[in-house]
């Protein structure tokens, strides 16, 4: 089994954000920035597939050269070897282009799966999983929270609203984009940390990849980011923390009548 | 005149909230821009609730669309546009809109703003959607031609949709030759719940705030000293520290509790929406820009550790006093 997943470097979910000057992004040189949760779930399932029936996990990022983390970590946990995708043209990419991208560098790996998170917890599109299924032409499932594997074939437990779930089954190759929570992801292990040092790290350029740079013109431009305007009214409880408590406690039993 | 084609998901036959809040949105949209308002469904026939403003309603029968597959709803909706040539098609960032409308997006390569809470208007329109969990917002815009946006939920109202009767036409696609990869089973729920949160009066929340499983001993007590049930967001669950009848959210369970108190949790809009219409809101959380504050009645902003086991103490002496 060969199973690729992608992995996209985000900042931590416990980041103070701060708003460029030119409200452009984030500025970046104070955030802490790790895998994004869903891919860390994803990584975790390729490696337990392949501890189960063998093969090959191969982890991929696309990002500027502060991502090369999150693959020298995947490999630290087990993946066998990672595609680097770096490039000053890739930095505006959109999710259309992104997903041209990956397809780009991925049809000529044949994979049996590829596994992505359900959406990034910093731009949260929650498109680059099925659009690279489309450009690839393969079938694809969203919201996985359980694999196993069947004669040729893959059953999926897929999440739906509200606590439904159900059963799915799909041909190979295929690729799944994973809901959080399906596994326990692992730490990497000090011997996993040495090995990674000889694992096979391959950076691609857009030119490596031969994509034009015509086809992966964005089609939606980031205006600006900002910090939203409250709408709701909040009684902010200020003070000691024995002052705090006991403002709540009366709020709660005279204002809110609650208790 | 433009077209705006709202994509209305229907769910056994009935059609689904979150997207007749898109329809309320495609309804403002209409308006703002001079443009056609064309509801389409996937079914032979159309919802008799379906009695709201647009131009039209456009029922598309096909065998193949009887039972939702992204492969058969992406050929289906590209027929629809190639025979309409829309603007806009907008739909509700439901579950399925999530599974089919990148794929559809990809397969017509035009671009899918998704999860969008509002748009303004302008010399072109510019949509608005939640970054970085909801702690900040963006503005994009598309170039020329059709663009794809889905609608967060909550985004705009279903009860201020202004009502209408639509005509209804009908359109052909061929799906013949579409291969339908992935076989779906019935829906279920795994093992009935023991806890029904939707009926609990009173709800304490724990997020991945309290940092350790040990920890929730803390607001255990809390919860106990309140009469009140424990609740968590995801993670919490995720990490296996809590059942998963316990998880308030969209994958979880929607409460109306007459209190809600989150300790620990930031507050993103999967959460928000299984307890935002909670009687009153209060937030323990460190960050002052967490999101959980937006829809809170009371917040405090300080370490949960400084406050939960205060707090529980002056509940205890509150009650038996
Ligand atoms: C005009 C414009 C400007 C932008 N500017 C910035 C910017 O300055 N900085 C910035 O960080 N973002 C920026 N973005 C957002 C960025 O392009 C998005 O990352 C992209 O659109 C994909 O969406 P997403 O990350 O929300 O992915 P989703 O579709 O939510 O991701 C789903 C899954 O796809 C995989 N995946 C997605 N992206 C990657 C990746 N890069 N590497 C590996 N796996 C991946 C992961 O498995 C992930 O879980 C900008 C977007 C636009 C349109
Ligand atoms: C399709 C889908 C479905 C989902 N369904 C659900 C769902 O049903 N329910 C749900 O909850 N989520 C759901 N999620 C996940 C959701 O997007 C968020 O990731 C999740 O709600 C975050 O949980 P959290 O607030 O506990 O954690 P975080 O976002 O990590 O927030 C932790 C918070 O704790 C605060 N904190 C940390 N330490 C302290 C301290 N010492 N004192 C005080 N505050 C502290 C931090 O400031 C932070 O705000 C879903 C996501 C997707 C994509």
């Amino acid at each position: 089994m060969k199973i690729c997943v992608l992995i996209k470097q985000v900042p931590d979910a416990g980041s103070v954000l701060r708003i460029r000057d030119d409200e452009s992004w984030v500025e970046e040189d104070k955030l802490v920035f790790t895998a994004n949760e869903s891919d860390s779930y994803a990584l975790e399932e390729a490696l337990l597939l392949k501890e189960a029936h063998g093969g090959e996990v191969i982890a991929c990022t696309l990002g500027p050269e502060r991502s090369r983390q999150v693959l020298k970590d995947a490999l630290s946990k087990g993946a066998d070897r990672a595609i680097f995708l770096h490039d000053e043209s890739f930095n505006n990419l959109d999710c259309n282009g992104l997903a041209k991208v990956f397809a780009k560098v991925l049809e000529k790996e044949h994979c049996d799966l590829i596994l992505c998170g359900l959406q990034a917890d910093d731009t949260g599109e929650a498109a680059v999983g099925p659009m690279l299924a489309q450009e690839l032409h393969l079938p694809h499932v969203t919201m996985v929270v359980q694999t196993e594997l069947l004669d040729g074939g893959l059953k999926v437990k897929q999440e739906l609203e509200g606590g439904w779930f159900r059963q799915v089954e799909t041909s190979l190759p295929a690729l799944l984009t994973i809901q959080s929570g399906i596994n326990k992801p692992r730490y990497a292990s000090l011997r996993g940390i040495m090995a990674m040092k000889k694992k096979e790290l391959r950076e691609l350029s857009a030119t490596d990849l031969g994509v034009p740079a015509t086809e992966l013109a964005p089609m939606q431009t980031l205006q600006r980011i900002y910090v939203p305007v409250k709408t709701k009214e909040t009684v902010y409880l200020e003070g000691a923390p024995e002052e705090v408590v006991a403002q709540l406690v009366d709020k709660l039993a005279n204002e809110a009548k609650v208790l | 005149m433009g077209k705006i084609l709202a994509f209305i998901q229907l769910d056994d036959g009935q059609p689904n909230r979150n997207a007749l809040e898109a329809l309320q949105g495609g309804q403002q949209l209409a308006a703002d821009m001079g443009h056609q308002l064309i509801g389409v469904v996937f079914s032979a026939s159309s919802p008799q609730q379906l009695q709201f403003k647009m131009d039209e309603i456009i029922t598309v029968a096909a065998p193949e669309l009887e039972h939702y597959s992204a492969d058969t709803y992406v050929a289906a909706m590209a027929q629809i546009i190639a025979a309409e040539q829309p603007d806009l098609l907008i739909a509700g960032h439901t579950y399925q809109a999530r599974d089919w409308l990148p794929r559809l997006a990809a397969q017509i390569s035009r671009p899918l703003i998704s999860d969008c809470i509002g748009f303004q208007k302008g010399a072109q329109i510019t949509w608005v959607r939640q970054v970085f969990q909801g702690k900040v917002h963006a503005d994009v815009t598309t170039g020329e031609g059709l663009a794809i946006v889905s609608f967060q939920a909550g985004a705009f109202r279903h009860d201020r949709l202004e009502s209408g009767s639509p005509a209804i036409r009908s359109q052909e696609v061929d799906l013949s030759a579409v291969e339908v990869q992935v076989r779906a089973g019935e829906p279920f729920q795994d093992t009935k719940a023991a806890v029904d949160l939707s009926r609990a009066e009173r709800i304490v929340a724990v997020g991945r705030g309290i940092g350790d499983e040990e920890k929730l001993a803390l607001v255990r007590e809390l919860a106990e000293a309140l009469g009140a049930e424990l609740g968590s967001s995801r993670p919490v669950v995720d990490y296996g520290w809590l059942s998963h009848d316990r998880q308030v959210g969209s994958s979880g369970q929607t409460v109306a509790a007459k209190l809600y108190l989150a300790v620990g949790i930031s507050g993103a809009i999967q959460h928000q929406v299984g307890m935002k219409n909670c009687g009153c809101i209060v937030a323990i959380n460190k960050d002052a820009n967490a999101p959980i504050f937006e829809i809170a009645d009371y917040g405090i902003v300080a370490d949960l550790f400084e406050i939960v086991p205060r707090l529980t103490a002056a509940i205890k002496e509150h009650r038996s006093a």
